[in-house]
């Protein structure tokens, strides 16, 4: 058992692996096909000389497999190298934003699983009802309404309007709140509807009819035997869905002038300052595989089948 | 109708306590697939009873209302019309609560028996969490013991349902029901999953708890020559409704009705002539003697 196990686990590391390179790959070739960086960086006007000192630096004037090579060895040293805008060291810059980012991402994931579960469990024991369908619509509108727009709303109700909350900027718990809501409602409305069909599932399988049979109460056999059952896709869409807001937290950073990574990665494309860009997106596409990778070995803790 | 004479006749049988009666019982469903207002009976007035120590059967192939009546007789399903009586009480009066407490004295055996098991719970966690349920009741036997009582090695009490085999599995299941020390056990199809050799082991393991205990079953089949064996009485179910009753050897040697014929000649090997208990050591010993392994 422990070397299927331990099979399975170096599968799942394999291809966390290949995920990876493949990003990494893809962040390479965006920055060479988004135009020449130093002309983009130096604008039209600048001097020849200047344009080859500045490729020389960069590295820019090698064979681009070599480019690629250096590229690799030095993300996997941890080098990010410098900001062409900022002159300071991306690790630097990235980390500097990354508390923000994590924050506001806890809190967001925080009440997408928090609402989300119950919501999605509400809606497949009450099937058919009218919570079914009221929590249906929750989930619908959470997955339509667009982030910005929805940002917008929320600052010109509760900071211009009723002046409750701050506008934007971090600072203390009342800055979190708006931002965290606004970013929780994509994944929450992804978890609700995962969490209806995949309880819907379990509540028709039998063992949930034996649990009632053995006298059971209905919180116990939802509680525990369905959501316990139902759980595995749910864990994964969370884990998929942090990956994405990790660095995809753009539109609402941007709308509340929330300084975390993604206006850290608006204002790298804005600037040309594609190292800077690489980077955020290095960064985003490790925390996404490493996320993967844990739910996979997670699922062996939680599904004794697997083991 | 009477019976054979050498028919073992279970010694609680004797007091004959009504355990289950059912009246009348309809059960209405929505068609599936149907529009609105397109409903059939799956049970249309039924009536049967089971007494104490019995093993009664209903026989009737798939589709013919087995099953609903199962769940609305154990609460699982709701019915439409007349009554059912547990333990002389109309579940129809009951509130939700009442009919949980009521559970424990009438435990079900479901056909799958892996999917009755939670697949996430080990069979010890599921005898701790039946135990958590009713402390009183439960506290007459160890874990060890209980599956003792199945023929089941203790060994197996870490394991989870996939790491069990199809008869270990109905075993456990059995262990579940007879820890609550029920009145009345109803079996729906319990070992149609089950290879041959094993199912002789789970049919032998219920008659043997009903002489220990006294348990009342109601046995639901499709398969006549598992009923022969087992059952004290049998109502033979068509569309819904009971279409022949009497005593087993009564009705599968002279049925009565043209279906309860068709069902008795579409049993292959015809091999119905055996006595109830003979016939079941006699497949538990032939099981063994082959060499098949019997999962204990």
């Amino acid at each position: 058992m422990s070397t299927s196990l331990a099979t399975f686990g170096a599968r799942k590391l394999g291809a966390a692996l290949v995920t990876l390179l493949l990003a990494l790959t893809a962040a390479f070739a965006l920055g060479h096909l988004s135009g020449d960086p130093v002309y983009n960086i130096l604008g039209p006007l600048a001097e020849r000389e200047q344009i080859d000192a500045m490729r020389a630096d960069l590295g820019l004037d090698k064979p681009i497999a070599e480019q690629y090579v250096a590229y690799l060895g030095d993300t996997v040293r941890g080098e990010l190298g410098d900001s062409l805008q900022y002159f300071r060291s991306n690790a630097e810059l990235i980390s500097s934003r990354l508390p923000q980012s994590l924050q506001l991402l806890a809190a967001a994931m925080l009440l997408a699983v928090l609402i989300g579960v119950p919501l999605g469990t509400l809606a497949a024991v009450k099937e058919g009802t009218w919570w079914d369908r009221a929590a249906s619509t929750v989930a619908l509108l959470g997955q339509s309404v667009p982030v910005f727009w929805l940002g917008l709303m929320l600052i010109l109700i509760f900071a211009v309007q009723l002046r409750l909350l701050p506008s934007g900027q971090s600072g203390g718990l009342d800055h979190l709140i708006l931002p965290a809501i606004t970013l929780s409602l994509l994944p929450l409305a992804h978890i609700a509807r995962l969490t209806r069909a995949s309880m819907a599932e379990v509540l028709a399988e039998p063992y949930i009819d034996a649990a009632r049979a053995r006298g059971l109460s209905s919180r116990r056999i939802v509680g525990l035997h369905a959501l316990r059952n139902a759980a595995l896709p749910v864990l994964t869409v969370t884990a998929l869905q942090t990956g994405v807001l990790l660095s995809g937290a753009v539109a609402v950073e941007y709308v509340y002038s929330w300084p975390g990574l993604g206006t850290l990665a608006l204002e790298a494309v804005q600037f040309r300052d594609y190292t800077l860009a690489q980077a955020v997106v290095i960064v985003g596409a490790v925390a996404f595989v490493v996320l993967n990778l844990l739910v996979d070995l997670l699922y062996v803790v939680v599904d004794p089948r697997l083991r | 109708m009477g019976r054979d004479a050498d028919t073992t006749v279970a010694p609680a049988a004797a007091s004959r306590e009504r355990i289950v009666g059912v009246t009348d019982l309809t059960v209405v469903h929505q068609r599936r697939g149907g529009g609105r207002g397109e409903r059939f009976a799956a049970v249309a007035g039924v009536s049967l009873h089971l007494d104490a120590g019995e093993v009664v059967s209903v026989v009737g192939e798939s589709g013919s209302g087995k099953t609903t009546l199962a769940m609305a007789l154990t609460a699982l399903g709701a019915h439409t019309s007349g009554t059912v009586e547990l333990l002389g009480r109309d579940l129809a009066r009951l509130s939700q609560k009442q009919i949980r407490a009521l559970r424990p004295e009438v435990q079900v055996i479901f056909q799958d028996p892996h999917g009755s098991l939670d697949p996430r719970q080990s069979v010890k966690a599921g005898f701790k969490e039946l135990r958590g349920l009713q402390p009183e009741r439960t506290r007459w036997v160890d874990d060890a013991g209980l599956l003792a009582q199945v023929r089941l090695s203790p060994d197996l009490l870490d394991r989870y349902p996939h790491q069990l085999s199809g008869g270990q599995a109905q075993r456990v299941c059995i262990a579940r029901a007879l820890l609550m020390r029920p009145r009345v056990l109803v079996a729906d199809e319990p070992t149609s999953g089950l290879d041959v050799s094993v199912q002789a082991e789970v049919l032998r393991l219920l008659l043997e708890l009903r002489e220990r205990t006294g348990v009342a079953i109601l046995f639901i089949s499709h398969d006549l020559s598992v009923v022969r064996r087992i059952s004290d009485r049998v109502y033979v179910m068509r569309h819904g409704r009971v279409v022949e009753e009497g005593d087993t050897a009564a009705v599968l040697d002279d049925p009565q009705e043209p279906y309860t014929r068709q069902l008795i000649a579409a049993v292959p090997g015809r091999s119905l002539g055996l006595r109830p208990r003979n016939g079941l050591d006699e497949l538990a010993r032939g099981a063994r003697s082959s060499g098949t392994e019997v999962a204990l």
